[in-house]
């Protein structure tokens, strides 16, 4: 059996930029700022090229949902050997608003009409760190899931997976088809080559709207206030390290 | 209005983020009750109920439930929710919380809301975003919350003083060949566990290799100590991820933190800011961990530990 893997790829503020709240303290500064893939989908793309390289997947499809830059998020995806996008219109505007639960329907939906028997998504987003979308895309479908993946192996009509767990690591078995989160030692995602980035404006990228996959986008959250964390003073700089155990002694700490 | 709290454990005790579960439950208001699932777990059941502040414990003892899978536990929580109706579903924002709660959320059709800080009311909560760059206080329009909460931001309920009535729920028809629980390599180790320490000592990249970090264990084992590592020093193969202190990893908050040779990248600082009293052993004056450290020694790590190990 060789699989069709659906790949979730989100726009996010680059993780090099530093973040400002917006003067209505209801969102952070997005006009103007650099955005790239958030990096755990870089890892989840990067896995399912490697699945397509070792003969396991046929296709690998990457996803996205947001306004038109979403399409260059999914060029980059393309770049790095995934073989056609979709692109799933939020306005600029709605970006906000949506919420891990509508981009969990878009994405169950998608799966089941492009047939998917495998969707892998980064375990969080670097912007509103939910850590939601393959659990509830998984729950949506009925799917097993396979979340904070550390390493993924084929067996016969099942995935063994390592997955990244508090205390170590741990295995589980789930039958595909099945939904999967990337953790950060999954694999080092590849750089796109400039042959490659060439070959990706050929591919295809399908655009469709929400409503197209009878998802409905009304809020389930109103966000009151966004605002800055407080900043925490910076103390002394202390001579050497019999000041610095004395201070510490001092305050009660050790 | 009332609560469930999914109770975390390995069979033989509770975990501490349960207890700070509890009270951010507590704070919503409303009678608490908690679901311990789990297989032959009487003893943590009879733990759970001595725990101040609840009302119901409610027990799944199946063989079904070894490993916790959330394809397992989702059903069975789907059938105490139907029959309790209660208004909000928390647990600790912990590798199986974050696991398990947005799949329970996605079944009942609400936004689930990940790693509370504070609760402002029944409906209204605060969360950070952006690796704790930014801070938002968001409310739910559903009628049932769904919550992951950040253990270091709530008191662990005491483990005394309750004594809440026991019933058991029945483990109706699950998903067992779907998924399969195979095994746990869990790092071992006598020092304290990451989240729970009073002090916690963390390398960096600066630690140059994954063998220098036996200076930090010496270290610990006198100070009581639990280690931990920035990500560059986990991307670098030097130590597992599960020591990784940061926002893709554990967040911690102790009394004491000791960031060593770590030059302090925004995701490292949302893991540990919240920490007491911070002190930094870094030989860059400019690296920006200094900015956040109550206590800054510009030294060479492997001259200044040695030396602080031997003085403590």
């Amino acid at each position: 059996m060789s699989l069709r893997v659906l790949v979730g790829c989100k726009r996010v503020i680059d993780y090099a930029v530093k973040i400002r709240v917006r003067p209505d303290k209801l969102g952070v500064v997005t006009d103007g700022v650099k955005h790239s893939m958030n990096p755990f989908d870089e890892i989840a793309i990067e896995e399912a090229v490697r699945l397509k390289e070792k003969k396991i997947a046929k296709e690998v499809v990457a996803v996205s949902c947001g306004p038109t830059q979403a399409q260059e998020t999914i060029r980059t995806a393309l770049a790095m050997g995934a073989d056609r996008g979709i692109h799933v219109e939020i306005p600029a505007k709605e970006m906000e608003k949506l919420e891990p639960l509508h981009v969990s329907k878009i994405l169950a939906k998608l799966a089941e009409q492009e047939q998917a028997e495998l969707v892998i998504v980064g375990k969080q987003a670097i912007d509103d760190d939910s850590n939601a979308t393959a659990q509830m895309t998984a729950a949506l479908l009925d799917w097993p899931q396979a979340t904070f993946a550390s390493k993924l192996e084929k067996t016969d009509g099942e995935l063994e997976v390592t997955r990244e767990v508090d205390g170590g690591l741990e295995t589980i078995k789930v039958k595909l088809p099945a939904v999967v989160s990337s953790d950060l030692r999954l694999n080092e995602p590849r750089y796109a080559t400039l042959p490659n980035i060439m070959k990706a404006k050929k591919k295809k990228i399908a655009k469709m709207k929400p409503s197209d996959l009878g998802v409905n986008l009304a809020s389930h959250l109103e966000v009151i206030e966004v605002v800055d964390p407080p900043t925490r003073e910076a103390g002394i700089k202390v001579e050497d390290v019999d000041t610095l155990v004395t201070k510490l002694k001092d305050s009660g700490r050790i | 209005q009332s609560t469930l709290v999914i109770a975390e454990h390995d069979n033989k005790t509770i975990s501490p983020i349960t207890l700070n579960a509890i009270t951010a439950a507590r704070k919503l208001g409303g009678e608490v009750s908690c679901l311990v699932a789990g297989s032959n777990c009487t003893s943590v059941a009879g733990e759970v109920s001595k725990v101040a502040g609840l009302s119901k414990v409610l027990v799944a003892d199946s063989e079904s439930m070894m490993g916790f899978l959330p394809e397992r536990l989702t059903p069975l929580i789907l059938a105490t929710q139907n029959q309790f109706k209660f208004t909000h579903i928390v647990a600790g924002a912990s590798a199986l919380g974050k696991s398990l709660m947005p799949r329970v959320a996605a079944k009942l059709d609400v936004s689930p809301i990940s790693d509370i800080v504070e609760v402002k009311a029944p409906d209204t909560f605060v969360r950070t975003i952006y690796a704790g760059n930014a801070i938002m206080t968001l409310k739910s329009k559903d009628a049932v919350k769904v919550i992951t909460v950040r253990g270091t931001s709530f008191e662990a309920a005491s483990v005394e003083g309750g004594n809440a009535e026991t019933e058991d729920v029945a483990v109706g028809d699950l998903p067992l060949d779907i998924s399969q629980f195979v095994g746990q390599e869990l790092s071992k180790s006598d020092r304290p566990e990451l989240t729970a320490a009073k002090t916690v000592i963390s390398g960096g990249r600066g630690m140059k290799s994954g063998e220098n970090f036996q200076m930090l264990y010496t270290l610990a084992d006198k100070l009581n100590a639990a280690v931990g590592a920035s990500r560059a020093a986990v991307d670098a193969g030097y130590v597992p991820n599960d020591m990784q202190v940061g926002q893709t990893g554990k967040i911690v908050a102790p009394e004491l933190y000791i960031a060593v040779g770590i030059s302090g990248a925004i995701q490292h600082l949302a893991g540990m800011k919240d920490s007491k009293t911070i002190v930094a052993i870094n030989k860059d004056p400019e690296a920006p961990i200094f900015q956040v450290a109550d206590f800054g020694l510009v030294a060479d790590l492997f001259k200044a530990v040695p030396e602080m190990t031997e003085k403590v």
